[in-house]
């Protein structure tokens, strides 16, 4: 069991516990926050799994500093989102979500 | 109590999944397709040293140029979405943070030229380089030495899309090689020298802008 592995079990946990959040959790701050979880996990998979063998293979780490960026702006979109929704409705949840 | 057997079933698919993944890990056999030996192969041609900056901006440059090209996508989406809200006075830290914020920024100039420089042998390279800079503008906004942005004027959209505009000239320019982004061996180093410092200020611009002008006044 190498470190890349450890890295990329990490990324396995944390993906799943994005998917969970963004299935049960109906405040949308925090369900972007889970969104972003389950991207890292991603990330943490691909670059754990590139450095199986001696030397890592620098493809997988190239492609998660391109996901990196886009996952920033796509973060940033989806908060300006959040705010006009807030700004126009007062609500921070969609509407038929149940939440506790 | 239908909300509590909701959360225990998804927690419970979300802990099989975990142990599904990590067994299909533990049985991953060799790779059948095995990119580093292409990738040191080519490297003395490449331009650079460093071969995650070959992988981004020679062998696969056409991800990088379509990555500039959804952060402005993006960009312009919030820009259209936070509309013309006003800018709200900016409230003024405490002294000793200012200062410590007008001390740092040079600094962290510094550090961004010198990643971007560094890309070419070492880890390193435009987005590090571009993210130090945004994280500047952010750090002098977050004391109040730096308002929040407002509707973006000439200067600002030139900055922004400057790195996309060089990148895609460049990309286009060296159609006559034979296809898109094929670098001539010798000048591919200066080159992608030339794409990253104009990507450098225009991602570093984008960063900046995806936070100063969301941290203007909720309109409605």
């Amino acid at each position: 069991m190498s470190t890349g592995f450890v890295f990329a079990l990490a990324g396995a946990v944390l993906f799943s516990l994005g998917v969970a959040g963004v299935v049960l959790i109906g405040h949308l701050l925090r369900r972007i926050l889970a969104f972003n979880l389950m991207g890292s996990g991603a990330f943490l998979v691909l670059v754990g799994l590139a450095q199986r063998q001696d030397v890592a293979d620098p493809v997988p780490q190239a492609m998660v500093l391109t996901g990196i960026v886009v996952a920033v702006a796509a973060t940033a979109l989806a908060l300006a989102l959040v705010r006009k929704l807030h700004a126009l409705t007062g609500q921070l949840g969609l509407p038929g979500d149940v939440d506790e | 109590m239908k909300r509590r057997v909701l959360v225990a079933f998804v927690l419970t698919l979300a802990l099989a999944f975990v142990f599904l993944l990590a067994g299909a890990m533990l049985d991953l056999g060799p790779t059948t397709i095995d990119l580093r030996a292409p990738v040191a192969a080519h490297l003395a041609q490449s331009g650079v040293t460093h071969p995650v900056t070959a992988v981004l901006l020679n062998y696969r440059g056409y991800d990088t140029l379509l990555e500039i090209a959804v952060l402005l996508v993006a960009l312009l989406a919030l820009l259209a979405v936070v509309g013309d809200a006003p800018v709200p006075p900016s409230r003024a830290a405490h002294p000793v943070l200012q200062t410590l914020a007008r001390l740092a920024t040079p600094l962290m100039i510094v550090v961004a030229v010198y990643l971007l420089w560094a890309g070419a042998f070492r880890p390193g390279g435009a987005f590090q380089a571009g993210a130090v800079l945004a994280a500047a503008a952010v750090l002098l906004h977050l004391v109040g030495l730096q308002p929040g942005w407002s509707r973006p004027r000439l200067g600002l959209r030139i900055g922004l899309a400057a790195g996309f505009v060089l990148f895609l000239a460049v990309a286009t320019g060296l159609l006559t090689q034979g296809s898109l982004l094929q670098y001539p061996p010798a000048a591919a180093g200066v080159l992608i020298l030339l794409i990253e410092s104009g990507l450098t200020v225009s991602l570093a611009l984008i960063l900046a802008s995806l936070f100063l002008f969301l941290s203007r006044e909720e309109g409605a």
